[in-house]
């Protein structure tokens, strides 16, 4: 069977794009700290999600609802009435981290398919398992630590579906599992749905340097004529020991789309690619390019080479965990 | 309130490790948390000695628990898990792995790397047989108190980070091996030499993290001085206090006489600031803007 592209979609004009350009399927969240990219402008109130998961179905694509923050104690009716909304908007499935959570969905929306975040960072088969067995989840999006052979591993010893990251922003720690930017900035992935956010961002030229600074901490520094990297936290250049480097990962963005046989021989359902945040045109041409790719594959033929080179504006790029040596 | 000793994070000789639970069973501590958390390359190395250890303690009138490894990937990993809950004391789990391995309704801990954030998980958890858990270093005193107040009502001890470096990520990659130019399979244990993390600065040479193998901590002590009336208020059971490998012995007693109203705030931060000269504290995830905020005096040094 095809391997299976599902898309983000920031607006509804990107769900619109990514439809159109071929994606099987859609992800998104609401417009609210429910889901993981909770930036300014980005995602769907109510109505919009009802049309936007209605166009998808209309051209034989699937829409699955992001609801994969951690409830915060004392309003967890907003991420139920997140999952309640997601059902009744005709979501195909709604993608969730939090055990409370999952234990609501199974128990009040058992209609509504449950998938399990990446958020979740369930790394072998036995915690597949144990959520399969106990929420009902049917799929589950692999923490970005896993190498393609112990994806294949995993896949040996399970029934659950399981989708992995092929393309966009690399998270170098296990997902959901991370505090480093609420300890810089306050604002954490788990209770904000943001990481290393813009507001706390600040450029400061010292005649001629320019530092990129986090939370009053300074991530990159660089000449005047350099590029200036988003100041990522954990993408930072920092001193340890006699050495000053980027001690946890490069400036990187992942791309494994040279491995896309390799992970559809280990078993993996679907392809994901990371990124709300990024424009329509974005969203369409990676997605064209994946279409294509897993068509290709699908008719036995060569995959294109280095689709995506434009794309990534001379950043560079990384398969990340999938081979081992990145450890 | 009393006091819980987590988990050892670092790597320390098997001749340390002993001795550091010998030391601690004289201590005014209630209960302790062993084992290896965050490499399981480490294990090897001490493993031996966990059973005396575990005897030394429960001897000296102390709870004993076994945490789990805090990210389970390899098979090997999977399988040590899985042996945790033949041990015969009480299993902390750090990664839900260890939940799939435990026969239902037999009781646990929740260790503070687990993501319990609110009501509902903790009901859960409850509900599949947790009798104590360790909240999440990141949550904020309004969730702490509400969460409080669950457990309570389902008869779980709530517990929270009271002192030591955060632990704020785990990564499949080892950052130490990573610095000396080597993959984690080939670390060659560069992280023993670190007994307490390896400093991480910014460029400006701002004390910022700390690297540990495949964790990444905060530079800062996180110290509850200034919150442990409010925690006690609110019905938070224990503080949870973090190994670190000089003057640990010493803290538990200040931190005992803190709860027992032996000393205020201001005097056990005062004592920190004497037995470690300028130690970086911090309580941000309680009650400041971030992380890293502390909201006590600067500390000299």
């Amino acid at each position: 069977m095809v391997m299976e592209i599902v898309c983000p979609a920031g607006t509804p004009a990107s769900l619109r794009a990514a439809v159109t350009a071929g994606a099987h399927t859609i992800y998104c969240g609401f417009a609210d700290e429910t889901n993981a990219r909770n930036f300014p402008g980005l995602n769907f109130q109510r109505d919009e999600m009802r049309a936007g998961i209605a166009f998808a179905h209309d051209h034989g694509a699937k829409v699955l609802v992001a609801i994969n923050t951690f409830p915060r104690a004392g309003d967890e009716a907003l991420w139920h009435r997140a999952v309640a909304d997601a059902e009744s908007c005709g979501a195909d499935a709604a993608i969730l981290a939090d055990l409370g959570l999952l234990d609501h969905a199974a128990r009040h929306h058992p209609g509504l398919r449950r998938h399990l975040s990446v958020q979740a960072a369930a790394s072998n088969a036995d915690a597949l398992n144990f959520y399969a067995d106990t929420f009902g989840v049917k799929r589950v999006v692999l923490p970005r630590v896993l190498s393609v052979p112990e994806i294949a591993a995993i896949n040996a010893e399970t029934e659950v579906e399981t989708e992995v990251f092929v393309y966009g922003g690399l998270c170098v720690m296990a997902e959901g599992r991370c505090s480093l930017s609420s300890y810089a900035t306050g604002r954490s992935p788990n209770m904000n749905g943001v990481c290393s956010p813009a507001s706390h961002v600040e450029y400061h030229d010292q005649g001629g340097v320019l530092d990129a600074k986090l939370g009053g901490y300074i991530i990159h520094r660089v000449g005047k004529d350099e590029p200036a990297p988003y100041p990522t936290l954990c993408k930072g250049c920092f001193s340890a020991g006699e050495k000053t480097t980027h001690l946890f990962e490069d400036p990187v963005s992942l791309n494994a789309e040279q491995l896309i046989p390799q992970l559809q021989k280990a078993g993996v359902t679907a392809l994901k690619i990371e990124g709300r945040q990024r424009s329509r045109s974005y969203v369409a041409q990676v997605v064209r390019n994946f279409r294509a790719a897993v068509d290709a594959l699908e008719a036995g033929r060569p995959m294109p080479e280095g689709m995506l080179a434009r794309l990534s504006e001379g950043q560079a790029m990384t398969t990340g965990a999938y081979k081992k040596t990145w450890r | 309130m009393d006091l819980t000793v987590g988990p050892v994070q670092f790597f320390w000789s098997a001749e340390r490790w002993s001795a550091f639970y010998d030391d601690l069973a004289q201590a005014p501590v209630d209960r302790l948390v062993l084992g290896e958390l965050v490499c399981s390359k480490r294990l090897p190395f001490f493993q031996d000695r966990i059973p005396d250890a575990i005897a030394t303690l429960t001897d000296a009138g102390k709870e004993v628990a076994l945490t789990s490894l805090a990210l389970v990937t390899l098979k090997r990993e999977r399988k040590a898990t899985g042996a945790l809950a033949e041990m015969g004391i009480p299993i902390e789990v750090n990664d839900l792995t260890a939940l799939a391995h435990l026969p239902e309704g037999m009781p646990f801990w929740v260790g503070p790397l687990v993501n319990v954030y609110n009501e509902g998980t903790i009901s859960w958890l409850a509900g599949r047989g947790a009798t104590r858990i360790c909240l999440p270093p990141e949550l904020p005193l309004d969730s702490v108190a509400r969460l409080a107040r669950t457990g309570a009502d389902l008869g779980v001890a709530i517990e929270v980070w009271g002192h030591g470096r955060l632990p704020l990520a785990i990564s499949g990659r080892c950052y130490h091996a990573r610095m000396h130019g080597r993959t984690k399979d080939n670390c060659q244990f560069a992280c023993e030499d670190d007994p307490d993390g390896l400093d991480v600065k910014t460029l400006d040479g701002q004390p910022f993290l700390a690297m540990n193998g495949v964790q990444t901590l905060s530079d800062t002590h996180a110290c509850a001085a200034y919150q442990a009336d409010a925690l006690a208020d609110a019905g938070v059971s224990a503080l949870r206090l973090s190994p670190q490998s000089s003057g640990f012995d010493a803290l538990c007693r200040l931190y005992r006489q803190l709860l027992d109203g032996h000393l205020s705030g201001d005097q056990l931060v005062e004592a920190i600031g004497r037995d470690e000269t300028g130690a970086r504290l911090s309580d941000g995830f309680l009650t400041g803007a971030r992380g890293v905020d502390w909201s006590g005096k600067a500390m000299s040094g």
